[in-house]
């Protein structure tokens, strides 16, 4: 236990017991309470911390495990579970790189001369994320897709000055209360637009605007896994004056699919989890956001530009930062700081590793396996689609038996199943939601089906 | 001019059909994509990726890194980052397929070692802190601050209080007023005293029924201990408002004091800055909320409880402000989080100690060749001005930082807090050897010694780097944002 007089050696400490009365000396003082006088004797912690004793690494590393181990993760359960977090192939390489201690162990680029590798990535990562998504210009992320969606909306207000937000209720209940609470003290008001048969119908989007409303929110694939129709959705937001706001839980989906750029959207939010990421129960992920040129004094967010040194030498810094709070206090665009600047480094070495007919060809597989699951799924007695729209690697089924029920039933089989909707959508109580993406082989589908068969018929 | 060529772009290794995966092929029948996804939705024009092999991608990242400074190079005395080494098990242990591979939707039920492993930090987060319930959603510090202020206008709100106002010292971070404004209140700054504590008499002067909360970083941005912090929660209280605590400072009192003790009703804390998580060269951070019990209610749902020997995530909460982001918040990081409370256990004072006892050691070698504007004990870290090497050789704090990076080192945080002309502030953190801060003290001084006996070079600095000094102004008159494939540039830049 640590006395004030006593000194214990730990591995994460180099000070030396000697060294430290020798330091003391220097500064003059007597003991280390001398270097804590300044804080009043009432508020001072006169007791050992009461925690755990510390572990040495073998133990730790057995008590992670055990606790790790209690976990049903995705390599023990074949995992056909997505809703907004997907199981995707993630190349060894991905993280080799990434993980380096050279990227990893940095701080925010502050002095770019030294920061050039950061900074540099960053600005491939903007490119490359403008590439994907059609659009004009990238940060260089956000926390995860649902505040990414979020801090969208309280730019398309700031854009328009327009107070009103209209959401799908086919974006993700996540999203959705993640939006509520950002905007619930900035004066902005939101409407939720029921769904129709799993999509957003753009006739219902012209009945619900008007001169008030600052920006159409919707996603595509949205929560049912259902594409959304994005160019009349961006007419009918355009035609009131509103901003088209995307959110993408599943960005692979832009590989085979036409990009909201390319429909009209004014503003593209996400989460680019799937992008090279590990599950990690839910983070770190981190927020996608693009938007056109012409608002990116708007946007939120570190923004990597290029530019050139003393000698004419192309090099990367931090730019337009009279955006943001260190610079503007209380009148940024908004108060993020630090971001996820590591999964945007393993998003972009995902992108590069797939490169331009890698990402499409992946975007097929998935596209095609989950054809196959739905197809099959849809002919057992019992099962049908809860929806016609055509999807990406996810889709709803309805089932003849509670879809919780079912999940149990399949977790004999080693699997770990859909999800069961009613969690986020009460009324739809028998729905649910399935994912196959291209980590799923044939084989494993072709188990799911039969065990789903066996599933609904006990 | 001749010069040296630009770093290759990873755009500019491309050759058009090279790939650095290997695809199945799909295994299931044959069905047209147009079928599958509706007509008129195919993507028409391939996304302009970079197509590299695996070589080529592994090269170009292995030497971006090595054109970037971290803590495993060398010293990062970034004042107010704690950059504290980053130990190794702690990342085998994020990368445990059971916590890795673990889908955040996975039923509780099948997640219980995830949901106790949050549970145990929790109380540990509260032990150390002195508060009561944690909230794991906000993913960095200022996150956390949008949330506690939003934990606090929901509390303000339920006793149907409607305060407009939040109080910030001069010296606080710009997230504070920002995170303010986020929450739709109105910020008031209030000065700093003669000896670097926030101004008391001018906390009375617009303390009022209209506050509804002061945000204090103690030890503050000047790395000085707030000595009447006691008496200033007193004032905050006494007019019906709450404290905040940024906690981003944490690193100078584990185990000496505990904000809670101090009067504190909300506080964030940087779990990558003071429990040792990487930051990522700028995220992912996690910037979880610990609260007294009264503000527990209003919590973002779901929270981690423990029923009977079971974990749940608990959705049911009446009063809660809603999420802040999708799923657990930034669980990969609080794995690592876990596991250093885990390595130190009760030791973790020693972390503190060592911290400030490191800085003052610092500041002992570096008093007499800089102005230090506020010369008391410091705690983790202190503010050094750099207005005598402005005043009498005119070189400037950044030329300073510049030329540090000649020597090997990462810069000290510059010209913040904005309080102090010039200022330097630095943080050796504890995880520095005595060795390590006497060649940093070694390599300042003989800075100092520059700006006097050849400002030019000082000022010329970094000549060492990979690049030498970036023309900012140029980058935000004509933003350059990304890389354009060639048909799509018009006139050349």
């Amino acid at each position: 236990m640590a006395q004030a007089g006593d000194w214990h050696p730990h591995r994460y400490l180099p000070m030396t017991a000697a060294e430290r009365a020798e330091m003391l000396r220097a500064t003059g003082r007597a003991s280390v309470e001398e270097l804590f006088t300044d804080i009043p004797e009432a508020v001072r912690l006169r007791r050992p911390l009461a925690l755990p004793p510390a572990l040495a690494e073998p133990e730790l590393l057995a008590h992670l495990r055990e606790l790790a181990e209690r976990n049903a993760h995705a390599d023990r359960l074949v995992c056909f579970l997505g809703g907004g977090a997907y199981d995707h192939v993630v190349p060894s390489v991905v993280w080799h790189l990434a993980g380096r201690a050279e990227f990893y162990t940095a701080y925010t680029p502050y002095q770019a001369e030294v920061m050039q590798g950061e900074l540099q990535a960053g600005y491939e990562y903007q490119s490359m994320l403008c590439a994907l998504t059609g659009m004009d210009v990238a940060n260089a992320s956000m926390y995860d897709g649902a505040s990414a969606t979020a801090e969208a909306a309280v730019m398309a207000r700031d854009l328009t000055r327009r107070d009103e937000v209209v959401v799908s209720a086919a974006v993700h209940p996540h999203y959705r209360r993640t939006l509520e609470t950002y905007v619930r003290h900035l004066g902005i008001g939101i409407r939720t637009l029921a769904h129709t048969g799993g999509v957003t119908d753009p006739a219902s989007v012209r009945d619900a605007i008007g001169a008030g409303t600052a920006a159409v929110v919707v996603q595509s694939p949205n929560v049912f896994g259902c594409l959304e129709d994005g160019a009349a959705l961006a007419a009918a937001a355009h035609d009131a004056g509103a901003l088209l706001v995307v959110a993408v839980t599943e960005p692979l989906s832009l590989g085979l699919i036409e990009p909201p750029g390319a429909w009209g959207a004014d503003i593209v939010a996400g989460e680019g989890q799937p992008l090279g990421n590990h599950l990690s129960f839910g983070g770190p992920y981190l927020g996608m956001l693009a938007t056109r040129e012409a608002f990116v004094r708007r946007m939120p967010g570190r923004l990597v530009g290029a530019t050139t040194d003393r000698e004419g030498r192309r090099g990367f810094v931090l730019t337009l930062q009279t955006r943001e709070q260190h610079i503007r206090r209380e009148k940024a665009t908004s108060n993020i700081c630090t971001n996820e600047a590591l999964n945007a480094l393993a998003a972009a070495i995902y992108l590069a590793a797939l490169g331009k007919s890698g990402l499409r060809r992946v975007a097929e597989l998935n596209a095609r396996r989950a054809h196959y699951a739905r197809t099959r799924l849809a002919a057992i007695p019992g099962v049908r689609p809860a929806f016609d729209a055509p999807v990406f690697n996810e889709f709803t089924l309805r089932l003849p038996v509670p879809p919780d029920t079912l999940n149990a039933r399949l977790r004999d089989h080693g699997i770990l199943g859909g999800l069961a909707l009613h969690r986020w959508y009460p009324e739809l109580e028998d729905a649910w939601l399935v994912c196959v993406t291209e980590a799923r082989t044939r084989a494993q589908i072709d188990v799911l089906v039969d065990a789903v068969a066996a599933g609904v018929a006990a | 001019m001749k010069r040296r060529a630009d770093f290759p772009l990873i755009f500019e290794h491309s050759v058009p059909g090279r790939i650095a995966v290997a695809l199945p092929e799909p295994d299931v029948p044959e069905v047209p994509l147009e079928e599958i996804v509706g007509g008129g939705r195919l993507r028409r024009e391939p996304a302009e990726l970079p197509e590299v092999s695996e070589l080529d991608l592994v090269r170009h990242y292995t030497r971006l890194s090595q054109r970037n400074y971290a803590i495993d190079v060398g010293f990062y005395p970034l004042g107010s980052c704690t950059m504290k080494y980053n130990p190794k098990v702690n990342e085998d242990a994020a990368r445990l397929p059971g916590f890795a591979r673990l889908h955040p939707n996975t039923p509780p039920e099948l997640a219980q070692g995830a949901l106790e492993l949050l549970w145990r930090l929790e109380a540990m987060l509260c032990e150390i802190s002195g508060m009561d319930a944690v909230t794991f959603q906000p993913s960095a510090g200022a996150h956390g601050e949008m949330t506690g202020l939003m934990l606090i206008r929901a509390y303000l709100d339920d006793r149907g209080e409607r305060r407009t106002r939040v109080i910030v010292p001069d010296s606080a971070h710009g997230t504070n007023p920002a995170s303010a404004a986020m929450c739709g209140f109105e910020v008031v700054t209030v000065p700093s005293d003669a000896r670097g504590n926030i101004d008391r008499a001018a906390l009375r002067r617009v303390a009022d029924g209209s506050v509804a909360a002061l945000m204090l970083t103690n030890p503050n941005t000047l790395g000085l201990f707030e000595e009447h912090v006691v008496e200033v929660a007193e004032i905050i209280h006494g007019v019906g408002g709450l404290m905040y605590l940024d906690g981003a400072n944490f690193n100078a009192v584990l185990g000496i004091t505990r904000p809670g003790d101090q009067g504190f009703d909300v506080m964030h804390v940087n779990v990558h800055k003071t429990f040792s998580t990487p930051h990522g060269g700028g995220g992912p951070g996690a910037g979880p909320v610990a609260v007294k019990r009264a503000l527990e209610p209003y919590l973002p749902a779901p929270t981690v409880e423990r029923v009977g020997d079971r974990f749940v995530l608990q959705e049911d909460r009446p009063k809660s402000i809603g999420r802040v982001r999708a799923f657990n918040g930034n669980f990969g990081i609080f794995v690592r989080a876990y596991a250093y409370l885990r390595a130190y256990g009760p030791l973790l004072r020693q972390v503190s100690e060592a911290a400030v006892l490191n800085a003052n050691y610092l500041l002992a070698k570096l008093r007499a060749h800089f102005d230090v504007p506020y010369d008391r004990t410091c705690m983790h870290e202190f503010v050094l001005s750099g207005r005598r090497q402005k005043q009498e050789h005119g070189v400037r704090t950044l030329d300073i930082a510049k030329r540090l990076l000649d020597y090997g080192y990462h810069a000290p945080t510059i010209y913040f807090p904005l309080i102090v002309d010039e200022a330097i502030m630095i943080e050796p953190a504890e995880t520095e050897s005595r060795q390590t801060l006497d060649a940093f003290a070694e390599a300042l001084i003989q800075v100092a010694e520059e700006c006097r006996t050849d400002p030019d070079l000082v000022r010329g600095a970094p000549h060492d780097t990979v690049v030498t000094r970036l023309d900012e102004v140029a980058a935000a008159r004509k933003p350059n944002l990304r890389w354009r494939p060639k048909a799509e540039v018009g006139s050349p830049a």
